[in-house]
């Protein structure tokens, strides 16, 4: 079962607006990264984790700069006040609590804030995949926001009771930012907080597996 | 103290079969790219290379030449394959890895920054939260099952942590953009990345540097990496390539 929703350039939006001015930010690979492009002009400062404070726009043509890269492994612009460092102090930052908020993408997140981003089993890479910075970024978030796609290309639930791919960590999500919905972990369970105009709770419900709360005040997604 | 040597091919002349490398770079930002291609023009074999993120993702002709010349044992590193699983059927070292023919060790980014950086200061291993509540905390991550051995694990002030041991590699290739006679290393931009950490913690670092200059030529407030951790200085052209891991 699919529903039409935002896109992923309208889901990156709404997650820019839970990031707090003032805030250091760390953008996985994915829907994360196009955040960037909704906080330009506001006091958010973007880490690298390859070693950079103040990552800018990504970079074109005559300003691209082959020692000048985001984690990604795309080419960006510096802004005025940057900073470069090695990759301790990069994970000194991460580690050590000094992200504000940390949003990444996820193959697959449970009722407990657990989430799967690491390996895809199905692809048959005999138990190894692409850890990244993920594990570090995801144990040193003050704040960690999921942005991804409702569910899989065939259809199934990304939101799930228990995981079946390989943890990334556990118990560490804060919310969830879908094509159809916005909803936040809490103790209790999954909080339904918006939904995409024109859906209803329970079409929500049907692709996703744990049991939603519906929030009392639950509101159409605002962009 | 004059550390330069006048090619890549004699700065690496003598590392043996099985060395354990440590390859500097992040994606395609700061590969030692001249130092790999003279490694595979000498042709050494059972070699371990210990990355960081992805170097060899980042310069896939070399990766593909280490891979066909058959010289991997193993490679160590946070993100060593493509991430379109598309484009990894179709990549020769990938292929390698899903026939069990390398092995291929993946440990979390910070994680392996820190066993460079413990290797570098005498600490033999270290206790730390990241893979709590992953196969991380469990196991090592292999793709060959016979090498996942368990981790230790211990609760310090109510908490759950993993312990990691540091990772001292024979050799490291790094990659700067100014060097000077001694050794004295300054990077560029986010080239930097694992560069200082693992000419720190391997016990014989061999620099490429886009510019080679006289001691004193940079200033001792903007040195990266004092000489102190550097064996071998080679000067290298500046290399243009391709920025992309798609």
């Amino acid at each position: 079962m699919k529903f039409e929703g935002l896109s992923r350039e309208m889901i990156a939006l709404r997650a820019s607006r839970e990031i707090p001015d003032g805030s250091y930010v760390n953008l996985g690979i994915g829907i994360p990264t196009l955040i960037s492009n909704w906080i330009e002009g506001r006091d958010v400062i973007l880490q690298s984790e390859i070693g950079m404070l103040m990552t800018g726009s990504l970079a074109f043509g005559e300003n691209v700069d082959q020692d000048l890269i985001n984690a990604s492994c795309q080419p960006v612009t510096a802004l005025p006040g940057s900073a470069y460092f090695d990759i301790v102090e990069s994970f000194s930052m991460i580690r050590g609590g000094r992200m504000d908020v940390v949003v990444m993408g996820a193959l697959q997140v449970d009722e407990t804030g657990d989430y799967a981003g690491w390996a895809n089993p199905a692809r048959g890479l005999m138990g190894v995949g692409n850890i990244g910075g993920s594990m570090d970024l995801a144990v040193g978030a003050k704040k960690l926001l999921i942005t991804m796609e409702h569910v899989t290309n065939g259809g199934q639930p990304k939101i799930v009771k228990e995981l079946t791919y390989p943890a990334t960590t556990e118990g560490k999500v804060d919310m969830i930012f879908t094509d159809l919905a916005v909803i936040e972990v809490t103790p209790q369970g999954l909080l339904l907080r918006e939904i995409f105009p024109g859906l209803t709770p329970q079409d929500v419900q049907s692709v996703t597996e744990p049991k939603l709360i519906i929030s009392p005040d639950m509101k159409e997604i605002e962009l | 103290m004059d550390k330069v040597y006048s090619s890549v091919e004699e700065a690496i002349a003598d590392i043996p079969d099985g060395a354990t490398i440590a390859i500097g770079g992040f994606f395609t930002a700061g590969v030692p790219r001249f130092l790999l291609r003279a490694l595979i023009a000498k042709g050494v074999k059972n070699l371990t290379l210990a990355c960081g993120c992805g170097p060899l993702v980042g310069a896939p002709e070399e990766l593909a030449q280490l891979v066909k010349n058959k010289q991997l044992k193993r490679v160590i590193d946070s993100y060593g394959l493509y991430r379109s699983a598309s484009k990894g059927a179709k990549d020769p070292f990938e292929q390698a890895v899903r026939a069990g023919e390398i092995e291929l060790r993946i440990y979390p980014m910070g994680t392996l920054a820190e066993r460079y950086r413990a290797a570098a200061a005498g600490i033999p291993a270290f206790y730390t939260p990241t893979g709590v509540g992953s196969v991380v905390e469990d196991e090592l991550i292999s793709n060959i099952e016979e090498k996942r051995k368990k981790k230790e694990r211990r609760n310090i002030l109510g908490k759950r942590y993993v312990l990691e041991y540091a990772l001292p590699p024979h050799f490291a290739f790094v990659h700067a953009y100014i060097g000077d006679r001694l050794g004295n290393l300054r990077y560029r931009g986010t080239a930097r990345n694992f560069n200082p950490i693992m000419a720190a913690a391997a016990g014989v670092t061999i620099a490429e540097v886009e510019n080679l200059v006289e001691p004193g030529e940079i200033a001792p407030d903007d040195i990266h990496t004092p000489g102190i951790y550097v064996k071998r200085v080679v000067k290298v052209p500046r290399a243009t390539f391709a920025i992309t891991i798609d």
